[in-house]
């Protein structure tokens, strides 16, 4: 195989994963726009969904398309619980102690899926088909490819949703300030427990795309934190932002690990947010915040 | 139109507002002023629904509607605008204006979502009300401009306008010229005016401007360390002395500093 090939092949891997990132990204960002709330336990949500999707196909026998539908709902109402017994509480806190509240349900979660399901990894029903495709000569794994278009299909879509849906017009609304979003006439807290049911439902299908693709442990979760970089770089203002900045840092991964030692993959994603924060401090697409005195 | 009864309002034990009423009368331009420090903000958001007084009752319309939260009261036909501007960057005046509008429609977020029939006339209605609202505080020219490049004066203009684009009963003007020259401060009193004149909307500015508030006003409530000093016409309140006193302070304290 030359070596143009080989740099294609892993781009384009790269580049798929990338597209799962966007996906699990714009949950983080949904609900940092509704509420100024980073949600560390965004990885826990996803690994979460994929057990209940395990969960409901496997141990209860419902196959994969009503497993997924259950997976979802059970999401969603966890994401609506969290937000209304643990996050609503701590608004206007300041915003460290909201984060350290979501550290925390991550770990809840985590030890809760560990108790429940042992820290082995289980098998789930597949939903991606595994044949590959060719492109040409080069060589796509089938899961990988299929996960990816899942995964950029529901990101645009539900990009296209919070741009040109009065629920997103709320949304942005109370980004902007939710005082100026109360005045107007938005129910502020609807549009935060909204934006946790967003996070559920990418949650839900970036975690069973995920677990088809590797396997599924209770560490699924951890990697939520390579998304953090996607997040920065995008710019946590910009929703759109998270699409291109999933796919890049996806194949930056990807092509760091064909050409250096494996552990150099967890390094260069943050080297590459570091150069740009330096160059542009809001990420790539984030908007500046001023403040008028 | 909207009064406001007795209110009460205090943090800890700092009174913050006491036995303050005020009745904005249907139609009418009706100021609250006071010296900083006074308590307008704080009455200011007990009439938004951002304070619960400990005591009184804020009344729009007949409507006792002293329990209900901020965007409820909104509903009801309450706008305001803000001290410090608050528009939705990286959009056009045109957009910002018809945000403003966004609770009052009527089809959900499902229809919104398929553009059905009824959904798009709802839009072509709002999209003509916008353009009288743009018409009539003289937007046309910035309709198509990024909110974020308007002088602040025409920023307040276009805020004002998101707010009355909900057609409200009342609309709140917090301390709409300050930070203005006197330029934008005389545009901004004459368009006040225009919205009372033209859409009959019934107006409470809380300002602390008092060239503005004399020249517009129908009615005035003076407040002083949170308390109402006095109430009345523009005139009346003028020549009140103790309305001079709080604003300049008194005359003997002034020569006792000096000496």
């Amino acid at each position: 195989m030359s070596p143009l090939q080989l740099f294609i092949e892993y781009s384009i891997v790269g580049i798929a994963a990338g597209g799962i990132y966007a996906l699990i990204a714009l949950g983080i960002i949904v609900i940092f726009k509704a509420s100024h709330t980073f949600n560390f336990a965004m990885g826990e949500m996803m690994m979460l969904s994929a057990y209940f999707f395990y969960a409901a196909s496997v141990t209860f026998a419902l196959g994969p398309a009503l497993g997924l539908i259950v997976a979802m709902i059970g999401s969603i109402i966890v994401a609506l619980i969290i937000e209304r017994v643990a996050i609503r509480p701590m608004l206007g806190r300041p915003f460290i102690a909201v984060v350290m509240v979501t550290f925390g349900i991550g770990s809840i979660l985590r030890g809760i899926v560990g108790m429940v399901w042992g820290p082995n990894e289980v098998q789930i029903p597949s939903i991606l088909s595994r044949s590959p495709i060719f492109l040409g000569d080069i060589f796509v794994p089938g899961k990988t490819a299929r996960g990816f278009a899942i995964a950029v299909i529901l990101v645009v879509a539900l990009i296209a949703y919070l741009r040109f849906s009065r629920a997103g017009v709320a949304l942005r609304a109370a980004a902007e300030s939710a005082t100026t979003a109360y005045s107007m006439g938005i129910n502020v807290r609807n549009v935060v427990a909204f934006a946790w049911v967003i996070a559920a439902i990418t949650g839900c299908i970036s975690g069973v795309l995920m677990a088809n693709i590797n396997t599924l442990t209770p560490h699924l979760g951890l990697v939520a934190l390579n998304v953090l970089s996607v997040v920065i770089l995008g710019g946590l203002s910009s929703i759109s932002g998270v699409l291109v900045a999933g796919l890049i840092i996806g194949w930056l991964e990807a092509i760091t690990g064909l050409y250096l030692p494996t552990e150099f993959r967890e390094i260069t994603p943050y080297v590459l947010v570091l150069i740009v924060l330096l160059v542009r401090p809001t990420g790539l697409f984030g908007a500046k915040e001023v403040e008028r005195i | 139109m909207l009064d406001i009864e007795d209110i009460q309002l205090s943090f800890g034990g700092v009174k913050a507002l006491s036995g303050v009423t005020v009745n904005a009368e249907t139609g009418m331009i009706t100021s609250v002023i006071g010296p900083n420090g006074a308590g307008k903000t704080s009455l200011f958001n007990v009439i938004s629904g951002f304070y619960r007084p400990q005591k009184g009752r804020v009344t729009l319309a007949g409507e006792d509607i002293s329990s209900l939260k901020p965007h409820q009261r909104a509903y009801r036909g309450m706008a305001r605008t803000f001290q410090n501007i608050a528009l939705f960057h990286g959009m056009t005046v045109a957009d910002n204006i018809k945000l403003g509008a966004h609770t009052h429609l009527k089809s959900g977020i499902l229809s919104a979502g398929l553009r059905l029939p009824s959904t798009r006339n709802e839009e072509a209605n709002l999209d003509k009300e916008a353009d009288e609202i743009i018409d009539l505080l003289e937007l046309d020219k910035v309709r198509n401009d990024q909110v974020e490049d308007l002088a602040y004066g025409l920023q307040k203009r276009v805020e004002m306008a998101r707010a009355l684009i909900m057609r409200p009963k009342i609309l709140l003007l917090d301390e709409p010229v300050a930070g203005m020259n006197r330029e934008e401060k005389s545009e901004m009193s004459r368009f006040v005016l225009r919205v009372k004149n033209d859409l009959n909307t019934t107006v409470l500015l809380i300002e602390h401007d008092m060239s503005m508030v004399m020249g517009i006003s129908d009615a005035i409530v003076v407040l002083s360390f949170g308390q109402p000093i006095a109430s009345g016409t523009p005139d009346e309140v003028r020549n009140n002395p103790d309305v001079i006193k709080a604003y300049l302070g008194s005359v003997d304290e002034t020569t006792q500093n000096a000496a």
